[in-house]
């Protein structure tokens, strides 16, 4: 039985993170995609500072994936916030209608 | 452990985050009768919060909040420049807010949380304060720029902003999360006391990206011009001025006395993005019609300039940077006021071709939006000319000459631009004239020219000796 090393968490962390980032700038769809996608960033930011806060042994990381929980949660809301009234204004989410301005 | 103590070092925020929290309560008693008096309200606010803080200049570093926040005359500067442009560009938005409809109490308590974030992320003596910082500026940004519902182009800035802006708020703290997890502390007393490790080094790059995001610095750049011509032009107006100078002066902050000990590793980095930002925000700019996004590409350019300081490291760059950004923020909230200017009987404006022979229908705000202008971009004698030599100076003491190099360049490419617009204000024919300006925008617009005026010398001095007395340490 192998032991789970502080290394195995950080890279799960670590791919969740790059899974992440490539949904934000990969994904060509929807604009709930890349909602997740932030959700996913900070959940794997959350997943590291538990383990380091475990192996390490100091609660400062376990009071940080508290607060880093809470934040995402406001976040999540006004981006919601912002998506419905894009949504109102243009009757549609896709990524690739994100175009008035560029240049 | 003294509750008042602590209450008094973080007086000028919690002096914010208090008057916000009675404005929404004020506002939900009231309802639409807070509306107009409540941009008075935030801005007597905000000037209070700026005169609190102002009176810290003087006294000497103290932590409060277990060591969690902490206040230097550096910090203190900041934020008495910080909020008092966040009060002015709050008081120039009346005029337009009220025509366009959207004249509603939030705006107002939104910049108040936002400039409280501003405070407490400056203050940040910990990686915890430092990112609820970070998201209360960036949390009521993303509304503020949205803030037209009636709007698609408002709309489409906020999501943008919001979508870049979460990305970077990812990556400061995935940098955070490995920093604290190779120091064993969030404490920032502690990071810098740590020894060094690549997994520290690799945390300090990502959080430097996540701040070089929310200073708009290159090659981070990319929301910046959509965010400042889709949103709403006063919020343009605040997004250019107190944010900015916040984010510079903490990614600053962080480079210079949390990460310290490595300052021969991001000092390379720095020097690359203050260099790409003074490049985008030059050759970026040349092509531009909308004012607006012209701005914007000014801006990416000048946080280059500041950053070319801080690259400089904390001996030499310290003080410039903290000059240049005030001077920089002064001058352009003068200029976003003769946007707010611009406005015909149909509505706003936005080209530069609208600027057309303003000189013959306003010469007082002509010659004021010459003198702004001019003053951005580095002509001496006037004050911008004089943040631009400070920042050259600190450069070359710290033996950047390659950097140098680069800011030249963007210096001379820039005034090609920053003439187009003196050049449609003076020689081109007459377009029609702009409806008759607010009173708050032409007093500030005028203040702003005054202060960029060399008349001044003495005002530059003192700010000089104020931002040198005020270095990080």
């Amino acid at each position: 039985m192998m032991e789970l090393t502080l290394g195995h968490y950080l890279s799960v962390s670590a791919a969740l993170f790059t899974i992440g980032v490539f949904g934000i700038f990969v994904n060509r769809k929807n604009i709930i995609v890349i909602l997740m996608a932030i959700e996913l960033i900070l959940l794997s930011v959350n997943l590291n500072l538990a383990a380091f806060s475990v192996f390490s042994g100091t609660i400062a990381g376990q009071v940080f994936a508290m607060l880093v929980l809470t934040v995402a949660a406001a976040e999540a809301a006004v981006g919601l916030a912002i998506l419905v009234v894009y949504f109102r204004n243009r009757g549609e989410i896709s990524v690739e209608d994100v175009n008035m301005m560029h240049g | 452990m003294n509750i008042l103590h602590d209450i008094t070092i973080a007086a000028p925020e919690s002096l914010l985050l208090a008057m916000g929290l009675l404005g929404v309560l004020v506002g939900a008693v009231l309802k639409n009768g807070f509306n107009s008096f409540s941009r008075l309200f935030g801005a007597l606010a905000l000037s209070a919060a700026a005169m609190l803080a102002a009176f810290q200049i003087g006294s000497d570093p103290a932590y409060a909040f277990n060591e969690l926040y902490r206040i230097t005359p550096f910090l203190a500067f900041t934020k008495t420049v910080a909020f008092g442009v966040a009060a002015v560009a709050l008081l120039m938005s009346g005029g337009y807010l009220g025509r366009e409809q959207m004249d509603r109490f939030e705006y107002s308590l939104l910049i108040l949380f936002g400039s409280g974030g501003m405070g407490i992320m400056l203050s940040s003596s910990s990686l915890m304060t430092l990112y609820m910082g970070v998201e209360m500026l960036s949390l009521s940004s993303y509304v503020l720029a949205a803030f037209n519902r009636e709007s698609r182009r408002s709309a489409e800035a906020g999501l943008k902003y919001f979508v870049l802006g979460a990305l970077a708020s990812g990556l400061l703290l995935y940098g955070a999360s490995l920093v604290y997890g190779y120091t064993g502390s969030t404490q920032f007393s502690e990071i810098a006391a740590a020894e060094s490790s690549i997994g520290l080094i690799f945390g300090m790059v990502l959080m430097l990206i996540g701040l070089g995001f929310k200073a708009s610095a290159a090659p981070f750049h990319i929301w910046t011009p959509d965010v400042y011509e889709g949103a709403p032009t006063p919020v343009a107006a605040y997004f250019s001025t107190a944010p900015k100078i916040a984010a510079v002066v903490v990614f600053a902050n962080i480079a210079f006395t949390v990460f310290g000990a490595f300052e021969e590793s991001w000092r390379i980095i720095v020097g690359i993005m203050a260099a790409l930002s003074m490049l985008v925000g030059a050759f970026g700019g040349l092509g531009q019609n909308n004012i607006k996004r012209l701005l914007a590409y000014s801006s990416i350019g000048n946080v280059g300039f500041a950053f070319m300081a801080i690259a400089s490291g904390e001996l030499y760059g310290a003080s410039p940077t903290l000059t240049y950004m005030t001077i920089y923020v002064l001058t352009t909230l003068g200029i976003f006021g003769v946007v707010l200017a611009m406005r015909r009987r149909e509505g706003m404006v936005e080209d530069i071709s609208d600027l057309n022979g303003l000189s013959q229908r306003k010469p007082g705000l002509a010659i004021a939006l010459t003198a702004l202008v001019f003053s951005v971009a580095g002509i001496p004698p006037l004050a911008g000319f004089l943040g631009k030599f400070l920042v050259f100076e600190a450069a070359i003491r710290a033996e950047l000459y390659w950097l140098v190099g680069v800011g030249i360049i963007g210096s001379v490419v820039s005034l090609a631009y920053y003439l187009r617009i003196i050049w449609a204000v003076w020689a081109k024919d007459a377009a029609e004239s702009f409806e008759a300006t607010d009173g708050v925008v032409r007093l500030s617009v005028y203040g702003s020219a005054i202060l960029a005026f060399p008349v001044l010398v003495i005002w530059i001095t003192w700010l000089n000796n104020l931002a040198m007395n005020a270095s990080p340490a």
